[in-house]
């Protein structure tokens, strides 16, 4: 290293960088609107129908929402194998708490009011306490998280089948089952309203971000172009919104709910499913998330941590207690992962959540985050989940054979990474 | 003479049967640049990192203005107001300037989340006084010269009003206009009245910036001089003779 002047010539800024637009997520965007428009012409329109798109949402919910906190563990240069394992366990005592625990000892049957709450609650409590005693393992004890989590796969998943016998529970709370997806969603009014608030809060973060930049002299990218994000964000929030209000319930689902509440269904009444509950939940555990990783000093020392441990600790950095709070984190999750899938499935079954793991961590390094440590987004991990799902699905609806399913995956999976590597290269990242 | 701020008494550490740091003991007063000298595997860097609480003392004792203290972390170090810059830079190459310099002492805002716009605010702040050539506060560390990742961790050091401020090779990995930029700060620093512990492998450097030099051989200090007392040469020979003349005849 010498005194010379930085060979790199002065930042040429193309319209890009003008609307601050990270090109990395800007070709995961591109890359997931290939595969819809792909699969589209390959099913004759039926892949981006409102019933499909709908059917695709919940479907990376549960997913989605572990590998936010995958992020996490894997910038801290972790791994948790047993997030699948994690959240058979903790679907297998909310399931036994709700059918069995609550009704024989407190004498709580089901469908009162408070037995939901007190299963999530007993499962949002498993979750994180096994998540932290793993973490405690990996950072106190300086068990490689590989192994405590590999010992974790097997461990937690036979808990869950120990406690069970094995055998299906369900059916399940219906208020419990709100979370899983089609039973429980918003109504078109309601979604509607929905995205009218979110992309009004949108708008508003963007121009107080634009203000505190003003206020302290930093550049602003042009007026123009702010406006033109927020009306972009703005399309795509009601877009998405209009879409899923276009889900028609079918007609014989219609009059079997009048007919549950003891009503004749009018002649030529209709409803959209709207917004589901579950991807309401999602996308609060998404900003949750984001503000964690970004404005507070948990997220701020995770990402230091991941870039250089040796400096965290020397910065006073409690690295090893970070590591508890990253796997008790990563625990809550899976628990909140458990009562979307069972809440889908509308039971617990054995083998929910098999092989979750793989398909969280291939969420995460598709979304960018890098396994050297120190780089990974949340809203990137979504989009990884996205686009993962979109390939299962997709390749299902088309009629490919299930080994080919596992085969592509697989590829796209190693293809990410490595086109991720080169794109790094070149951009002198690392 | 003034008190010193820093004594550090008969200091001993082993790592694994090998007494790394033997009985060594070595004072600082405010104002004072004092220069630890010795070869590779002295125990220079063990010793200053005893006092930044990276490592834990076998045996010895350490006293800050005065006073016992009791250091056994980085933490334990920087409520004593002492602020390492460590040989390795110990930046999280990841983030961006601002991050690393405030990294572990975050500004917040009302709400309990991290102010980034005043963490860069500030950080311009010392930087047009420390390095007024830097610009990149919003890229990662990692795209940085030697020279501008050196300024970030002194700046790091300078923000929180370091009393006693440990360079661990501070210039080594520096062009010559970058290390007089380093030299010119030591300067002012000691001016306002830090205690500077400076660890390099540069004689003559080290006779320029420092007031009193300490050489260190095999774990054990040979010599503490002022530096007006002694030649180069003389220093050298306490390095690698590990006594002070190099033949006893010869004077």
């Amino acid at each position: 290293m010498s005194a010379t002047p930085d060979p790199t010539p002065a930042p040429k800024r193309n319209l890009l960088q003008t609307l601050e637009i990270d090109v990395r997520l800007l070709g995961m965007v591109a890359a997931f609107v290939i595969i819809c428009l792909i699969f589209n012409i390959l099913t004759d329109g039926r892949f981006l129908t409102a019933r499909n798109v709908f059917n695709l949402t919940i479907q990376t919910v549960s997913v989605a929402i572990m590998a936010t906190g995958m992020v996490f563990v894997i910038v801290t240069r972790h791994i948790d194998l047993a997030v699948g394992a994690l959240l058979a366990t903790c679907s297998a005592v909310m399931a036994m708490t709700q059918t069995l625990y609550l009704p024989e000892f407190l004498g709580l049957p089901l469908g009162h009011p408070l037995v939901p709450w007190i299963a999530i609650a007993v499962g949002l409590f498993v979750g994180t306490t096994l998540g932290a005693v793993q973490g405690y393992l990996v950072g106190y004890l300086a068990i490689p998280a590989f192994i405590v989590t590999l010992g974790g796969l097997l461990i937690w998943r036979n808990v869950g089948w120990y406690m069970t016998s094995g055998a299906t529970i369900g059916p399940l709370d219906p208020t419990f089952m709100k979370f899983g997806g089609i039973n429980g969603t918003l109504g078109e009014t309601w979604s509607w309203i929905f995205g009218a608030v979110a992309t009004l809060v949108a708008c508003w973060a963007m121009w107080s971000a634009r203000k505190n930049k003003v206020v302290h002299g930093f550049p602003v990218k042009p007026i123009g172009a702010e406006y033109a994000m927020m009306a972009l964000v703005g399309a795509g929030i009601m877009g998405f919104i209009w879409v899923l209000n276009s889900y028609q319930i079918p007609a014989a689902r219609l009059k079997r709910m009048f007919a549950a509440r003891g009503e004749e269904m009018p002649e030529g009444f209709s409803a959209a499913y709207g917004l589901p509950i579950s991807v309401l939940l999602l996308i609060a555990i998404a900003i949750a998330m984001t503000l964690v990783a970004r404005k507070t000093r948990l997220g701020r020392y995770i990402f230091a941590t991941g870039g250089n441990p040796d400096a965290a600790e020397l910065s006073g950095i409690n690295t090893r207690m970070l590591t508890v709070k990253i796997f008790a984190i990563m625990g809550a999750l899976c628990a909140i992962s458990a009562v979307v899938a069972s809440a889908r499935l509308t039971n617990h079954s054995n083998d929910i959540g098999t092989l979750d793991e793989l398909r969280v961590i291939a969420a995460a390094v598709i979304g960018g985050t890098a396994l050297s440590g120190g780089l990974g987004t949340i809203h990137g991990a979504i989009l990884g989940a996205l686009i993962m799902q979109s390939l299962q699905s997709g390749m299902a609806m088309v009629g490919v054979d299930a080994p080919l399913q596992n085969i592509v995956v697989g590829s796209v999976l190693v293809a990410a990474v490595l086109i991720d590597i080169i794109f790094r290269k070149r951009a002198g990242l690392k | 003479m003034s008190t010193p701020i820093v004594e550090l008494k008969n200091i001993s550490i082993s790592f694994g049967g090998v007494r790394a740091v033997d009985n060594v003991s070595l004072d600082v007063e405010p104002g004072q640049v004092v220069g630890l000298l010795g070869h590779n595997g002295a125990g220079k860097s063990t010793l200053i990192k005893i006092l930044s609480g990276a490592y834990q003392k076998d045996s010895g004792e350490i006293w800050i203005d005065g006073q016992k203290a009791d250091i056994r972390s980085p933490r334990d170090a920087r409520h004593h107001n002492i602020e390492t810059i460590y040989q390795t830079l110990a930046l999280a190459d990841n983030l961006d300037a601002p991050s690393n310099l405030f990294l572990g002492r975050e500004l917040t805002n009302a709400f309990g989340f991290v102010d980034d716009a005043q963490m860069e605010a500030e950080t311009r702040k010392i930087m047009a006084r420390l390095n007024p050539n830097f610009k990149k506060l919003k890229e990662p560390v990692s795209a940085l010269s030697g020279g501008q990742r050196q300024s970030v961790a002194i700046a790091r050091a300078v923000y929180f009003n370091a009393k006693i401020l440990i360079m661990d090779e501070p210039t080594a990995a520096l062009g010559v206009h970058e290390t007089k930029m380093v030299a010119d700060l030591i300067h002012e620093l000691k001016s306002q009245g830090l205690a500077i512990i400076l660890i390099s492998h540069d004689t003559r450097e080290m006779m320029e910036l420092c007031d009193v030099v300490s050489v260190m051989k095999n774990g054990q200090m040979v010599g503490t001089e002022r530096v007006e007392d002694v030649t180069e040469d003389e220093i050298l020979s306490m390095i690698i003779l590990g006594k002070k003349t190099p033949d006893a005849k010869a004077s």
